[in-house]
């Protein structure tokens, strides 16, 4: 039955991690708002031109989401070092690199997901239409799962570091580039009416590679801070 | 050791140079500003070929726990940024006469780019971990995601295409480029290698007499020289 314990630990850490984070609810809100302000501030420098706007706001949404992802990536491990749980479930009989896989899921469920539920109301500030909207919502919902993926290699990298900030971002916004580009480019093919479906193929593809391959560094990296 | 390679080295650079700066002929469309080519091209090479070198012996160090391999592995990240930064560079300054501009947001210039930042994180997390051993280890698992990334990025990156000329050397059948232009080519591409073996070999000379300097023999060593 060591199979059936192994996913109960899993339904329990994502569990325990959305437990924490409702009886924290105001900290969840802080991201969302980042992310609006950072879109918000686009048509504030390049001035109020519909056309423009229009033309750029696929990057400018998926830059801004890429930021305020990287901005929550930094709390996915830092309680859970600090008070000495991570420990434990280093030490715990199930792989460790599901139970990673677990604080990911909750952690995507708790920033990813909002996140890529508001953008679509920023998108229509912008002008964009309903199909090229959809797009969007699509490539945001395939991709920032592969953001906190690969995001939580860098974390588990630098979790035991003080001032491990603005290192964190140097780590992973390289990592991030392939996601951004596949993902605004598809969201610019929707809106010239072109079909997309080989950018939304690439991006599951990455989606189930992250999912299969990142919770083995993760760990590994989990480890090493420990030790 | 040392000694050997330099004059190796020393050859192989004035040959190369001498055959590349003045035996090769002017390119018929790029005049004698193609030259660059034998700084651009082999830094470019070694850049990614010291990513490599550095993902491998960083593997080895974690797997079997072999100091001199994690030792090889950190010393190499600075050269292979500088390699990067080189290519950067003369990349740029080749630019300018030829495309009229300095930078142009092209594929390979980008992903050239993204890698200067991944080499950049490598040596940013070594030195922000005090313990050593452990920062090569996360220095080695980070270099092992980004060799499965740097195909990923490259790929990607290629999908906006691009100014920057097709390959030229690779393709093996036959290449679009003179003889006279080649030869000279490939033996810079070897000094920059057997430069990056010295350069290498004197950084983890000075890394392991610095991790070692509580031991006895690192103070025989150093009173001999």
């Amino acid at each position: 039955m060591a199979d059936s314990s192994t996913l109960n630990a899993f339904v329990a850490i994502v569990r325990r991690d959305l437990l924490l984070a409702y009886r924290h609810r105001a900290e969840l809100i802080n991201p969302l708002a980042f992310f609006v302000l950072v879109v918000t501030l686009f048509p504030l420098g390049v001035g109020a031109d519909v056309a423009l706007l229009k033309r750029i706001a696929p990057g400018v949404i998926w830059v801004a989401a890429l930021l305020a992802s990287l901005l929550t990536m930094d709390s996915l491990f830092r309680s859970d070092f600090e008070d000495g749980s991570l420990e434990l479930m280093v030490m715990s009989p199930h792989p460790l690199s599901l139970l990673v896989l677990g604080k990911v899921t909750a952690h995507w469920l708790l920033s990813g997901a909002p996140l890529s539920l508001v953008a679509p109301l920023l998108a229509m500030m912008f002008n964009m239409e309903a199909e090229a909207i959809k797009i969007l919502l699509l490539t945001l919902l395939l991709g920032t799962p592969v953001l906190s993926l690969i995001g939580a290699i860098a974390v588990a990298l630098t979790v035991g570091l003080r001032k491990g900030g603005v290192l964190l971002a140097i780590l992973v916004l390289p990592l991030y580039v392939p996601v951004l580009i596949f993902a605004s480019n598809a969201v610019d093919a929707a809106m010239a009416g072109f079909p997309v479906s080989g950018q939304l193929y690439m991006m599951s593809a990455m989606l189930f590679l992250a999912i299969t391959l990142t919770p083995w560094p993760t760990a590994a990296a989990l480890k090493m801070s420990l030790s | 050791m040392l000694p050997w390679l330099t004059v190796l080295l020393i050859v192989l650079l004035a040959y190369g140079l001498y055959g590349g700066l003045v035996l090769a002929p002017a390119d018929y469309q790029q005049g004698d500003s193609f030259r660059i080519i034998y700084i651009h091209v082999p830094s470019a090479w070694m850049s990614l070929f010291v990513y490599v070198v550095m993902a491998i012996s960083g593997a080895i160090g974690l797997i079997w726990h072999i100091k001199l391999a994690e030792i090889v592995s950190i010393s190499s990240a600075s050269i292979g940024a500088a390699f990067t930064f080189l290519a950067l560079i003369t990349g740029s300054l080749w630019g300018k006469p030829m495309w009229g501009t300095w930078w142009v947001w092209d594929a390979r210039l980008t992903s050239e780019l993204i890698l200067l930042f991944l080499y950049l994180g490598v040596i940013g997390l070594y030195g922000a971990i005090e313990d050593k051993r452990t920062a090569a280890r996360a220095v080695a698992i980070l270099a092992l995601v980004g060799v499965v990334n740097i195909p990923i990025i490259h790929y990607s990156v290629e999908w906006w295409n691009t100014l920057h000329q097709g390959a030229t050397v690779t393709k093996f059948d036959k290449p679009s480029i003179h003889p006279d232009m080649l030869i000279p080519l490939l033996v810079m591409a070897v000094a920059f290698k057997v430069y990056y073996g010295i350069a290498l070999l004197m950084r983890c000379r000075n890394e392991l007499l610095q991790r070692e300097q509580n031991n006895r023999w690192v103070d025989e060593i150093l009173e001999k020289l």
